[in-house]
């Protein structure tokens, strides 16, 4: 028996105030089931945000895309670490591909994460860098040479042709990838949305409210990317595209804002058996995650922001550090979303009469410092496909075909 | 037919009789003498809240018999006290397994009303652990018990959020899911649960449903039957009679 | 062949190179899963029929009722008519199948007062029915088992004629503040109720000065709450409002 964990739950156990099933007092689904679908989001979002350029021609978000890109497969790498560090028997998560039971969804995560990474992803990628890796291959000295020569697949055709082709080709795996990248976060937010014991859970808009917050995100992360990269880079930001990105992330948030206040009135109005249950969690335990951090510092101010942004003309320095602040409180918000989803669906008991807390680990492997490191671990990996895969054209090539 | 004829046939029909039904009796009865069939059984739980006096020994035998860790936070069976005040506020506790430990008892001269509930895993005919398990490792057998593959759960505790009443927890030695499997190991023998067998009331009634003859049955035919949250759509196999309409 | 390569030649370069990665990756994951995995990874029906027999191989910790009479026949059918026989052997003497097994082990004997009155203490969420009493004014530390055979416990003093028919109501008033008042000082019972219990009844009291004999503030009984029978409540009478057999406690 482990002591400490009788120590914790014993703890809990005086912080429940009404009655919870004696098995509720252990909260199950830690902080690292929060940064799943956070990361999972950031995904989605990032990769609609590419797909903007290649289907509705946006040429001015075009030096993001494929930062997007990149971004969305190192978030997507590593998406599936938190999920694997929750488990009971991390050993034994094969089984989800070898014997799936196909009527959960959680079972069917391990075949839309293939789908997505496999068909819609990598491909996009590849098409995308085919011309630049065989271009690379023969500029650079081995090893990187190998490298470029094993990742283009010792392809060899840059044919004006080819080239065409490779255009054509990311057309149609953008035309799968959007309802792909909606299927990955939707059938995130079915896997909590499909739990009719939950009440909290318990919705249909909760698929699209997550897919609606995953495109936010996703939009304010390569915002905040493209922002940081570009000094560090020494070039200089290009505020058309800035600009534009932004006026996105505003929609996107005001749809967002608008679907979850549907689901609050619905709830409300409503009122179904778990409505008091409810309103005393909103109320007190997800008092300041749910309307200080979520609503008031991850919506409404930065929907201010950005009218104000919008309406006033400001100049550039001005731009940038509100559009930078906003970006930061929106990725703030969401993840507090998923806090709330995550964490609020288990404060309560389903007997609708007590409400329990949660007391986050620090040191373990459900813990605190778990999860910063499984934060910051996507940006490394992108750091090292930037590295491989330089999202930009050199200078002195964009030069070339400026001239 | 004359009567001779009638008494003559009724002489071997009457001891035929006899024996077939015992043959009958032992058919489904004594697994012991011959292969057990889950399909001829149906398993299913009644209790009658009336009966239960709260004395909680049915949790401390479950505990004994199935390898369940003593700490309060891990229960396949418990039992809720509620009181309902006259001024309308109802309170409900998990009643103390431990012996000796003093419980609070609520003031007498308040109640309108007051009584125990024991709960345990409803071995729903439409169990959402099951629809949710990732890896198929949760799953009705024939004789309508929920198990769990302790050798292939892989601890995701999806089941645990999915169950509406809170009847699965972490096997914290194991990590795997665990829940009540009305003592299977039990009750394919031919014995009674562990908490039916130490019920002093006989508050918990355990049978077949395949059986006319169950002590079950006839639970279900003499009282009025109530089940846990109907409107889930769970078809739960554990039935209340007499259950007060605040229970949850 | 000609033909062939022909259509080849028309698919582009770089859709040839990824048809063989990925013929690669779907052969290779076929072969893993169907030629190499070996079956007792893969198939449900094994491992649910395997569960089953785990489940089934649990070892047993109590024995059940039936078996314990094969030894303790005159326990056993001393129990089998008294009040406790609907219990189990091991609901008081706790878990035997180690005794079966090797009868030198013993189960446990409770004795003292902390046994009984974890069903018997008196609990108001209890049935009303139930025998219960309170444990610090019933017979304080004495055990139980010194007056009460716990094969054939007898409950309380009220007379048996009453409790056989009314054992509700007496089982409510031992826990109730009339608990030490026999039935005979509120009812008269004349002889034929015995038997035609509906024909013939016993009487009740009828006026409020009955119950003011020991209620009413002139009275000399200490142990019971006063009220002033002019002003309380004057146009009821008093079992309107309290329930003679366990008022409620002041």
């Amino acid at each position: 028996m482990n002591p400490e964990l009788v120590q914790r739950l014993s703890e809990l156990l005086q912080e429940v105030t009404g009655f919870i099933y004696p098995n509720e007092v252990e909260i199950h689904w830690s902080i690292l089931i929060v940064v799943y679908p956070y990361i999972t989001g950031l995904v989605a979002g990032a990769f609609i945000l590419a797909s903007l350029v290649q289907v509705f021609n946006v040429k001015e978000v075009q030096p993001t895309y494929r930062l997007s890109l990149l971004t969305a497969l190192a978030f997507l790498l590593i998406a599936p670490l938190p999920l694997q560090f929750h488990l009971g028997h991390p050993e034994r998560s094969y089984e989800i591909f070898i014997t799936p039971q196909l009527g959960s969804a959680m079972a069917m995560f391990g075949f839309v994460y293939l789908w997505y990474l496999m068909a819609v992803l990598l491909l996009e990628i590849w098409f995308e860098y085919r011309r630049d890796l065989i271009v690379w291959s023969k500029e650079e000295k081995p090893p990187m040479r190998w490298l470029y020569r094993a990742l283009s697949l010792f392809s060899n055709d840059v044919s004006e042709g080819a080239v065409q082709f490779d255009r054509k080709a990311i057309k149609v795996i953008t035309v799968i990838g959007i309802p792909s990248a909606f299927i990955l976060h939707g059938y995130v937010g079915f896997i909590f949305g499909s739990v009719k014991a939950n009440p909290w859970w318990s919705s249909v808009l909760i698929p699209i409210v997550f897919l609606m917050s995953a495109i936010v995100s996703g939009i304010a992360l390569v915002i905040f990317l493209y922002m940081v990269i570009t000094p560090l880079r020494g070039e200089r930001i290009d505020m058309r595209c800035l600009d534009r990105i932004t006026s996105y992330l505003f929609y996107a948030v005001i749809v967002d804002f608008t679907l979850e206040a549907l689901d609050f009135i619905h709830r409300l109005y409503e009122s179904e058996e778990s409505i008091k249950i409810l309103s005393r969690l909103v109320t007190d335990k997800l008092f300041v995650s749910l309307w200080i951090i979520q609503i008031l510092l991850g919506m409404i101010i930065p929907l201010a922001i950005m009218i104000m942004v919008k309406s006033l003309k400001f100049d550039e320095e001005l731009r940038k550090l509100l559009y930078f602040t906003s970006v930061i409180l929106i990725q703030l918000g969401i993840f507090a979303t998923r806090w709330n989803v995550v964490i609020g669906g288990q404060l309560f008991s389903k007997s609708f009469r007590g409400l329990t807390t949660y007391k986050m680990e620090v040191a373990g492997i459900e813990g605190l410092l778990t999860a910063i490191v499984l934060l910051i671990l996507p940006f490394i990996v992108l750091t090292i496909l930037l590295k491989i895969l330089p999202a930009w054209e050199t200078s002195e090539a964009n030069r070339g075909t400026a001239s | 037919m004359d009567r001779r004829k009638f008494l003559k046939n009724a002489i071997w029909f009457i001891p035929a009789a006899g024996l077939f039904r015992r043959f009958l009796k032992d058919a489904y009865a004594k697994p012991g003498n011959g292969r057990y069939d889950p399909n001829h059984h149906l398993y299913g739980m009644g209790i009658d809240i009336d009966k239960c006096i709260g004395c909680g020994l049915c949790i401390e035998a479950c505990k004994k018999e199935n390898n369940v860790p003593k700490e309060p936070f891990f229960c396949r069976t418990w039992v809720e006290r509620y009181v309902i005040r006259k001024d309308g506020s109802v309170t409900v506790e998990s009643i103390e397994a431990q012996k000796g430990k003093p419980r609070a008892k609520p003031e007498e001269t308040d109640i309108l009303r007051s009584f125990f509930v024991p709960k345990l895993c409803n071995q729903c005919a439409n169990p959402p652990c099951v629809q949710v398990c990732p890896v198929g490792a949760t799953f009705p057998t024939e004789d309508g018990v929920v198990l769990v593959d302790s050798k292939r759960c892989i601890g995701c505790r999806y089941c645990i959020q999915a169950c509406p009443y809170g009847a699965r927890y972490l096997h914290p030695e194991t990590r795997t899911a665990d829940k009540c499997t009305f003592c299977y190991h039990r009750v394919v023998k031919g014995l009674l649960p562990a908490c039916v067998e130490v019920c002093p009331t006989q508050a918990r009634v355990f049978g077949d449903l395949k059986s006319m003859a169950s002590r079950l049955v006839r639970f279900t035919r003499m009282n009025k039957i109530h089940v846990l949250k109907p409107h889930l759509n769970t078809e739960p196999k554990v039935y209340y009679a007499d259950l007060d309409g605040e229970v949850r | 062949m000609e033909k062939m390569k022909g259509v080849l030649e028309k698919i582009p370069e770089q859709i040839r190179r990824l048809l063989i990665v990925i013929a690669v990756i779907i052969t290779g994951v076929v072969t893993v899963r169907y030629f190499i995995l070996p079956s007792s990874l893969t198939d449900r029906r094994f491992h649910r029929e395997s569960t089953v027999q785990r489940e089934t191989a649990k070892n047993i910790v109590f024995a059940g009722a039936s078996v314990c009479g094969a030894c303790h026949a005159d326990q056993a059918a001393k129990k089998k008519i008294g009040y406790h026989k609907t219990l189990s052997c091991e609901t008081c003497h706790g878990p035997a199948q180690v005794h079966i097994e090797n009868p030198a082990t013993k189960p446990t004997a409770p004795r003292g007062r902390e046994f009984c009155v974890f069903c018997h203490a008196f609990d108001p969420s209890r049935p009303t029915g139930f025998p219960q009493i309170n444990p610090v004014l019933h017979n304080p530390i004495k055990a139980c088992v010194t007056c009460h055979h716990p094969h054939d416990p007898v409950p309380s003093e009220t007379p048996r004629e009453c409790s056989a028919c009314h054992a509700q109501i007496a089982s409510i008033k031992t826990v109730s503040p009339h608990a030490l008042i026999g039935c005979t000082s509120c009812h008269t019972v004349p002889a034929k109720h015995k038997i035609t219990p509906r024909s013939v009844k016993p009487t009740k009291p009828e006026t409020r000065e009955f119950c003011g004999k020991c209620h009413g503030k002139e009275s000399d009984r200490k142990d019971a709450p006063k009220i002033d029978l002019a002003t309380h409540g004057e146009r009821f009478l008093c079992w309107e409002c309290h329930y003679p057999h366990r008022p409620e406690r002041m």
